[in-house]
């Protein structure tokens, strides 16, 4: 009696003689791998054709600007704080007058820097963040000679104003209608 | 005989030449035909279709450092991948390239050496290709190169004796053992390949095992033995052994096709009116065709068939392939007597 139906019988047959000369066999072996010379090559040829990356890759952050170009970052330390590699650390500082332009409100990021080579690209800090600053984008982080050159700061995180980055795709429309409640407006 | 000695001197350096360009390319194409059987591009970086590539690999190998083991011996290990190469260069004097070309009165044989003894050079020279192995095994001073070493020796004699009695039927066959007789006799006559089918078939897998490719690549089997025999080598001295198993390659592929494939032979030429150089010239190229067809053929089984185990491999040499020579030859003879 079995106890599951999952048992299969082992066949220890003899091997023939036409099995024995293993040339039937090998050449078809050879047949199979001679098929595969003809088949469709799985290889991308990587810096001429680059592979197409899921529409919210989590790669290189960007500390976003609002509206009018004004830096959203208020230095709170949430996303540092819920950073699990501890990659995110900042300086804060508090808004002098004639900076209205520059920075959104009266405190903001003197320092912000992120060890990439420390960061696991988990996505946690943008969802931890209030004010909508920090966002993953597609961009891969490049290739460097040297372990100091991973930790970015502002000079490179920021968004050039220039040249806006689209953070939407890393927003669900549940998100963008949950911003539009009047008490969350603020975070637009 | 000034104008025949710089004949002579020009066919040796083309041959040496050529058989270091293909050998070259031999491992492009190699890595190229590997590649397509597993589904990938092989190199393509270097130069378009990566055709650069085999030089970018010897410029490598020379300028990496010369590191000789301190327990090595010497002069052994030094002689080890220069006997290596120097033999695998030394088989292709007696291979019959082509006809004959005619000019201003003088006709010229492709063929640098040899005459009545090319099948006794061959094999003479062939084995010899063993002692590269074994002295630069035995000269590294390392449990793995000897073991890399006594795998190549025993496969060598395991393997030569089926060799030698399937040549052998081919001798009692067309009588001679001149490599030019040899084809005339198949022109004449019928193929070896027709008449000797499973003779060819014991050479086959025997040029296999002498050449060190896979199935039979115990000796080097990176697996077990870490890179076997040329464990200890490094910069171009194992470029040497890299490079000896490639023009190994394409001289037991000249001599199969030789041998078993009508050589330089296209049959039915002589009765297209052509001149008797551009037959020479065509027969040539047709020779080089096959034995292109026959190195696609060692990489082809190469990337198919797993390596062997040592005791398959005894077993295959004296249990099988031995008996089935001596068979071969007895019913050779057999057929040679009752057609007479």
């Amino acid at each position: 009696m079995s106890l599951t139906n999952r048992s299969q019988m082992v066949s220890k047959k003899q091997m023939s003689f036409w099995d024995k000369i293993y040339l039937p066999a090998i050449f078809g072996g050879m047949v199979i791998t001679m098929k595969h010379v003809f088949m469709k090559k799985i290889t991308i040829r990587y810096p001429e054709k680059k592979r197409d990356f899921s529409e919210i890759y989590r790669g290189q952050h960007v500390l976003k600007r609002d509206d009018e170009g004004r830096e959203r970052c208020t230095a709170c330390g949430l996303c540092a704080l819920a950073c699990p590699a501890e990659a995110i650390t900042m300086v804060s500082a508090e808004r002098q007058k004639g900076e209205e332009h520059l920075f959104r409100e009266e405190k903001y990021a003197k320092v912000y820097e992120i060890n990439m080579l420390r960061c696991i690209y988990c996505g946690l800090c943008e969802t931890a963040c209030p004010k909508e600053a920090i966002f993953l984008t597609k961009k891969t982080v490049e290739s460097e000679y040297s372990r100091d050159k991973f930790i970015y700061g502002k000079d490179i995180l920021l968004e050039p104003l220039d040249k806006r980055i689209d953070i939407s795709n890393r927003q669900t429309p549940e998100v963008i209608k949950f911003k539009q409640l009047p008490n969350e407006r603020h975070n637009i | 005989m000034i104008i025949y000695l710089i004949f002579k001197v020009i066919l040796i350096s083309v041959i040496l030449l050529l058989s270091l360009f293909i050998a070259m390319y031999s491992t492009l194409v190699e890595r190229k035909f590997a590649g397509f059987i597993q589904d990938r591009l092989g190199p393509d970086r270097a130069g378009k279709w990566g055709i650069l590539q085999p030089v970018c690999d010897g410029v490598k190998l020379f300028f990496k450092e010369e590191y000789m083991p301190y327990s090595a011996d010497k002069f052994l290990y030094i002689l080890g991948p220069s006997l290596t190469m120097l033999v695998a260069l030394l088989t292709s004097a007696v291979i019959p390239w082509g006809g004959t070309i005619t000019a201003g009165g003088h006709s010229y044989s492709l063929q640098v050496a040899g005459g009545s003894v090319d099948i006794l050079y061959v094999f003479a020279v062939v084995s010899m290709g063993v002692y590269g192995l074994m002295i630069g095994g035995w000269a590294s001073n390392n449990k793995y190169s000897l073991l890399g070493a006594v795998r190549a020796s025993s496969q060598m004699i395991s393997y030569e004796l089926a060799m030698g009695l399937a040549i052998a039927s081919i001798i009692m066959m067309t009588g001679t053992l001149n490599l030019s007789e040899i084809i005339a006799w198949q022109n004449n006559h019928v193929w070896n390949i027709i008449a000797q089918p499973i003779g060819f078939l014991i050479f086959f897998i025997c040029a296999l095992a002498e050449t060190n490719r896979a199935p039979f690549d115990l000796p080097e089997c990176e697996s077990e033995l870490i890179g076997g025999y040329n464990t200890e080598y490094s910069s171009i001295k194992l470029g040497f052994y890299l490079f000896a198993e490639y023009i190994n390659m394409f001289v037991s592929s000249a001599i199969m096709s030789t041998l078993y494939f009508g050589g330089y032979n296209i049959p039915f030429i002589e009765k297209s009116g052509l001149s008797s150089n551009w037959i020479t010239i065509l027969g040539t190229a047709f020779l080089f065709f096959k034995i292109s067809a026959f190195i696609l053929l060692f990489m082809w089984v190469r990337w198919t068939l797993p390596r062997f185990r040592y005791d398959q491999l005894m077993k295959l040499g004296w249990k099988i392939l031995l008996p089935l020579s001596l068979l071969n030859l007895i019913i050779t003879g057999l057929v040679i007597l009752l057609t007479k």
